[in-house]
């Protein structure tokens, strides 16, 4: 009788426990543009990354069907001026634009919090030092900045990478520093403090987690300008050089085609701007669904 | 009351917290100093409850969070022992920290909302590297049903608790790690008055059994009454008062002490007493008035008041008080008013009989 009471318990403990993890999901159910959003990006991650795999056809072959062909079964986007299958070079392009996209965010991601959550936890003179970065990293002209770096610092992958990252965390670090402000001075942090808890600990236990969903949101817009930035600067051949395929340096390659094969540029171009799009609103969806202030009326 | 051991834990000697204001003036350089804590010195014995009173904003929640270190004082010293408290060094802090604990007044805030109320208690034991995983479970359970919560209410997140639960884990925490000092900072003042009670014999409860020295702070005498040994009263930034509950209750010293006393409400409806409604409202602590803080709301005020800052003194045994003109043994504030006005009669006064 006890027994079978106890487990209950343990049951509703558990199911509540569920319930709060998908609390998030839930809300963001209810933006249906941002849920779309979310489904049509795995569903486009997973072509992108399982593709590649399947197709027969590798992005650097020369076909048999010759340059410019029409669509057809073989080549269902058909051939680009070389004669390679276009259907390949976009699953292989947007596996590397995505990969960039997901390597800059990451990078923007740790560089950001980590800066943001230390200035803003210890304030002083770690905050006056890595904010002046950052409001100096601002004043410079992202685009220009990533032009020069590359051109400096050469256009391998791991750069393009690093670069785009170096740009993309300065929104990060301020959001942040922001919310790191607002977290330390609840009582829950002053209580770890109390207990003797290290500055070590009461960042990392109890102050980041809190931020956590902002970081998500950030996350997310940071994937969106990191793909439209290597899309941009691949546009001026300073991105990931071909032969290697990206949205961005097919959308170039395309561009003397414009008028003969417009599918060769409308192809990339959509692509990137759909994906961008997406991850825009998903994060506009996920900030929604994290402040309690935009839950549904 | 309980028999108090003599046996001094703390001395907080003219203990200070300034805080700088930016802002003001044409380009926001004018810098202002709030005076939120201003020299305050006193002793906590060992074992027992010191109340501390005084409206919002007179300084008695910082002064709690300066004795523990939680936030740094201007200047003074706390002595624990032979040693001040404020000269030690980061580490050997957080090693007192075991001894020194605080309940909040807040429990929607001061208990981390991502934490069950497990990992909430069982991080004091693992900062400390006290005890881990089955034994830290046992023991947090233990404490949980020692505050009157229900073990099996491990796992929850605090929002699963209403406000007086919350309260309780908070207590719980507070307790964790068997200090010898644990400053309450308004624990029930966010809670409804029926729940408000429950707390209060808990933590009596519990400071018997434990043999806890307690700093109460709240903002009315009617709640300290029922757990404090002596009582302080606190008014801008200073202690104004400071003797055993029997004697602050009877024989209060202070103006200001009276005149709160007056406004504690009495349970028996046939007790008229003569309510004394102080004038004016309290100063801000960035510009406190020269000489005594509490003169320009005092009924008894005259030009000393404003000159001379009164000396904390023992007025009577074991009754400090900070006053020019302190009541005498018995005296009533409308008594020691009515003795000013008989030579010079009719002179304004800041007292309204209500």
């Amino acid at each position: 009788m006890l027994g079978a009471s106890i487990k209950e318990d343990m049951e509703e403990q558990h199911r509540k426990k569920e319930k709060r993890r998908f609390v998030l999901l839930t809300r963001l159910k209810q933006n249906k543009v941002a849920f779309l959003s979310l489904w049509f990006l795995v569903v486009v991650h997973a072509v992108v990354f399982i593709g590649p795999v399947l197709w027969p056809i590798t992005p650097d072959e020369l076909t048999d069907a010759g340059a410019l062909a029409g669509w057809t079964l073989q080549h269902p986007f058909g051939t680009d001026d070389l004669g390679r299958d276009v259907f390949a070079r976009m699953l292989h392009g947007g596996r590397v634009t995505l990969l960039v996209g997901l390597c800059a965010m990451l990078f923007s991601l740790i560089i950001g919090t980590i800066i943001g959550a230390c200035a803003g936890f210890f304030g002083k003179v770690v905050e006056a030092v890595l904010m002046r970065i950052t409001e100096a990293m601002m004043a410079i002209p992202n685009f220009f900045f990533v032009l020069v770096a590359l051109t400096v610092l050469g256009t391998t992958p791991f750069m393009v990478v690093l670069v785009i990252a170096l740009t993309g965390w300065v929104e990060i670090a301020r959001v942040v520093y922001g919310e790191t402000l607002k977290w330390k001075e609840y009582e829950f942090v002053e209580a770890a403090n109390a207990a003797g808890a290290s500055a070590k600990r009461i960042l990392l236990k109890y102050v980041v987690p809190q931020i956590l969903p902002s970081i998500i949101v950030s996350g997310t817009l940071a994937i969106a300008w990191a793909i439209l930035t290597e899309s941009a600067i691949s546009y001026l051949g300073l991105g990931i050089q071909p032969p290697t395929p990206t949205w961005g340096n097919m959308l170039q390659n395309s561009q003397q085609y414009i008028w003969t094969a417009p599918i060769l540029g409308v192809l990339p171009g959509v692509a990137i701007t759909i994906v961008v799009l997406a991850y825009n609103f998903l994060g506009d969806g996920l900030r929604d669904a994290l402040d309690p202030r935009f839950a549904k009326k | 009351m309980n028999q108090i051991h003599k046996e001094k834990l703390l001395e907080i000697q003219h203990l200070k917290k300034y805080f700088e204001i930016k802002g003001g003036g044409a380009l926001g350089k004018r810098k202002q100093t709030l005076k939120a804590v201003d020299g305050v010195s006193f002793d906590i014995y060992k074992g027992e409850t010191l109340g501390l009173v005084g409206e919002s904003g007179c300084g008695k929640s910082t002064l709690g969070r300066n004795i523990l270190r939680l936030q740094d004082p201007t200047d003074g010293r706390v002595l624990y022992g032979e040693s001040n408290i404020l000269e030690y060094s980061k580490k050997d802090m957080r090693r007192l920290r075991k001894d020194m604990q605080i309940i909040y007044q807040d429990p929607f805030g001061s208990l981390n909302p991502r934490f069950t109320i497990g990992q909430i208690i069982g991080e004091m034991y693992e900062i400390h590297g006290l005890a881990k995983g089955a034994e830290k479970e046992r023991k947090v359970k233990e404490l949980l049903e020692l505050v009157g919560l229900d073990a099996s209410r491990y796992h929850s997140y605090p929002h699963e608790f209403s406000g007086g639960q919350r309260q309780r884990v908070g207590i719980a925490r507070a307790l964790a790690l068997e200090p010898e000092f644990i400053v309450a900072d308004e624990p029930v003042s966010a809670l409804d008055v029926s729940v408000q009670s429950q707390v209060i014999n808990l933590l009596i409860q519990l400071k018997r059994e434990m043999g806890l020295t307690l700093l109460f702070i709240a903002h009315g005498l009617n709640v300290v009454r029922h757990i404090s040994d002596r009582v302080g009263v606190m008014y801008l930034g200073k202690l104004v008062e400071l003797s055993d509950t029997d004697s602050i209750f009877n024989d209060p010293a202070h103006p200001y002490t009276a005149a709160l006393l007056s406004t504690v409400p009495e349970a028996d409806p046939e007790a008229r007493k003569e309510r004394i409604v102080l004038k004016g409202e309290v100063p801000s602590p960035a510009s406190p008035p020269s000489g005594c803080n509490f003169r320009t709301r005092c009924p008894l005020a005259t030009e000393r008041c404003s000159q001379e800052v009164p000396a904390w003194q023992e007025t009577r045994n074991g009754h400090f008080t900070a006053c020019h003109y302190p009541l005498e043994k018995g005296q009533t504030l409308k008594e020691a008013v009515a003795q000013r006005q008989k030579p010079s009669d009719n002179k304004t006064n800041n007292l309204i009989m209500a």
